[in-house]
């Protein structure tokens, strides 16, 4: 038996280490692209404002491999898969052969189509490699940057640059900021802390052209505007890093379509991650859920699995938790319901520039969005998760200080002891 | 075999010392019992806010009823899954333990933490839990509660 798992950030962490819990034996194989050892995505936006350096960048310790018995092959890119012959093809020509396989290639930068791309100093905002030629550029001078995108990567890579003392604007083709995870209400919020900071936001625009000669000079946008810049960073999504499997047998829809063991329509071939397309239990329809923890469900899943264990893991839905500067904010589940039976629960606390929203449908949690007021909020998630009936505590859901006093004992008391007495 | 400590909310009086207690054992002082000079230095530390212990007392107006709740050291750990950066770590005797040195304070741990035991640290900078005392040998909170309400177990 050999497992073999191509891509190597947390789904790959969750399928190692389930499939160690059961099996010591059989060797692992991890192939990436990328010559590092397992690191922190997110982090990277960290790294650039100098808040982590590269030591910390890793999520595991450095005998993480060995201690797995764990051979990793890095700096290598698979360029196809054999799914007849059972081998994963790699850049250099050379096959790895596997019985198992987890695909959990990741997400990949989505760029529109945009004349001056190639120039020098635009960078995407993904990979430790983006954030190291960022720095580069910094340190060569620019003093000026534009970010196109205000989602989650967009506005930690601007936060990361104000911090690195550049002028910042961040260009947005919606009428708001992170419009994925906050309504309007919320959005402004945050945006007032950013632009506090100096940041600079052109909404309802997009980037027409990117103007330099050789380097990036100018960005024209959309709204006729032009900006001077230095550097430009496009971080306006990620869409599931598969080119290299279309055209297989491989079923695809947006990504790798899986069942709730992480199976694919092939068999021994698994995947997991944002190149995955599974089951969200609230949205209740399968979608790529781009989120780190879902990530490690899901490789993690796939691991039992892989190793002969059965594991579902169907419980899988959007969650963030995200600050910049001094706001928190957390959010999860469905944050803008288009439909008329849904309960709306809101509290805005102006004076503690604190936000909670909650969502409720059929006595259920759909989703919520807390800003500056977060903690205990792992609580609400996890009723979403259990799909628990709050009709009887909703109206304590908004406060600072709700708990398990809110819930009735019984309820309380399984959930603290677990079954256990005290 | 993971140990785990229980509240019992029917003998809890609500009096907050295993709070105190928390917060000392965590200081520099690390030691299971309090001397008054070592705490009034210790508190006297904290200008701007109040230290945080690694226990929470939950009390509502109106209700008798309080307990203390610390981490439950989950065997499946979402907090463990949800970090970003691997400070949040589950070990092998099935303690969770923050380690505060690599967190960067991006509060996913709270986002996933089913019992909202996980708190935010001093200044806001690094996810704050119980890690059972490893060093004192026994959790401060469960040696210095004056009425028995919090016991460690073996499950």
């Amino acid at each position: 038996m050999r497992y073999v798992i191509i891509g190597n950030s947390v789904a790959a962490c969750g399928c190692i280490e389930a499939i160690r819990k059961v099996d010591l034996q059989n060797p692992i194989v991890v192939i990436s692209d990328e010559k590092y050892r397992v690191y922190s995505r997110p982090l990277i936006s960290y790294y650039l404002g100098g808040k982590v350096d590269e030591n910390k960048m890793y999520i595991r310790d450095e005998d993480y491999y060995e201690k797995n018995k764990v051979e990793a092959i890095l700096g290598k890119r698979a360029v196809s898969v054999d799914f007849k012959n059972k081998e994963v093809v790699l850049d250099d020509g050379s096959k790895v052969k596997y019985d198992k396989l987890l695909i959990a290639t990741g997400g990949k930068p989505f760029v529109p189509p945009t004349k001056g791309f190639e120039l020098k100093n635009v960078f995407t905002f993904i990979k430790f490699d983006d954030v190291k030629a960022i720095d580069v550029a910094i340190k060569n001078g620019a003093k000026k940057a534009t970010v196109i995108g205000a989602g989650l990567s967009g506005l930690k890579a601007a936060e990361a640059l104000i911090k690195r003392g550049l002028e910042v604007t961040v260009v947005e083709l919606a009428n708001r900021i992170l419009g994925s995870i906050l309504d309007l209400e919320a959005s402004k919020i945050v945006q007032d802390e950013l632009e506090k900071h100096g940041i600079v936001f052109k909404l309802e625009t997009s980037v027409d052209e990117i103007i330099g000669d050789g380097k990036v000079e100018k960005v024209k946008l959309k709204n006729g505007e032009v900006l001077d810049t230095d550097i430009v960073v496009f971080a306006i999504g990620v869409v599931p890093n598969i080119d290299f499997l279309k055209g297989t047998e491989l079923k695809i829809n947006r990504g790798i379509v899986v069942d709730d063991h992480m199976r694919t329509n092939i068999e021994d071939v698994y995947a997991a991650g944002d190149c995955a397309e599974g089951y969200d239990c609230v949205y209740q329809q399968q979608r790529v859920i781009p989120i780190w923890p879902n990530a490690y469900n899901q490789g993690e899943t796939a691991g039992y699995n892989m190793a002969g264990v059965e594991k579902t893991f169907d419980r899988g839905f959007p969650m963030n938790s995200i600050g910049f500067f001094d706001v928190h904010m957390i959010t999860a589940g469905i944050v803008m319901p288009n439909s008329d039976d849904i309960e709306v629960l809101v509290k805005h606390d102006k004076e503690k520039n604190s936000y909670r929203k909650i969502y409720i449908k059929n006595g259920s949690v759909l989703g919520f969005m807390f800003i500056n007021s977060i903690d205990r909020a792992g609580m609400i998630t996890n009723m979403i998760k259990e799909d628990l009936n709050v009709e009887s505590i909703k109206h304590r859901l908004l406060d600072d200080d709700f708990g398990y006093l809110d819930l009735p004992k019984e309820l309380r008391q399984e959930k603290i002891l677990g079954g256990a007495k005290a | 075999m993971a140990k785990k400590i229980f509240p019992k909310e029917e003998v809890c009086v609500g009096c907050h010392l295993c709070e105190v207690y928390c917060v000392y054992a965590h200081s520099k002082y690390k030691k299971p019992t309090v001397k008054a000079h070592e705490l009034v230095k210790l508190y006297n530390k904290y200008k701007d806010s109040k230290p945080t212990p690694r226990i929470l007392v939950e009390e509502k107006s109106g209700e008798w009823t309080t307990f203390a709740l610390q981490c439950r050291h989950c065997d499946d750990a979402p907090c463990t899954k949800a970090c970003i950066t691997g400070a949040m770590k589950k070990l092998e005797d099935g303690r969770v333990i923050c380690d505060e040195e690599k967190c960067v304070g991006c509060w996913s741990c709270i986002m996933a933490c089913p019992h909202g035991a996980v708190r935010r640290g001093e200044n806001k900078k690094a996810a704050s839990k119980c890690d059972l005392c490893l060093e004192l040998g026994e959790p401060a909170c469960v040696k210095n509660c004056p009425n028995e309400a919090l016991v460690i177990k073996e499950v």
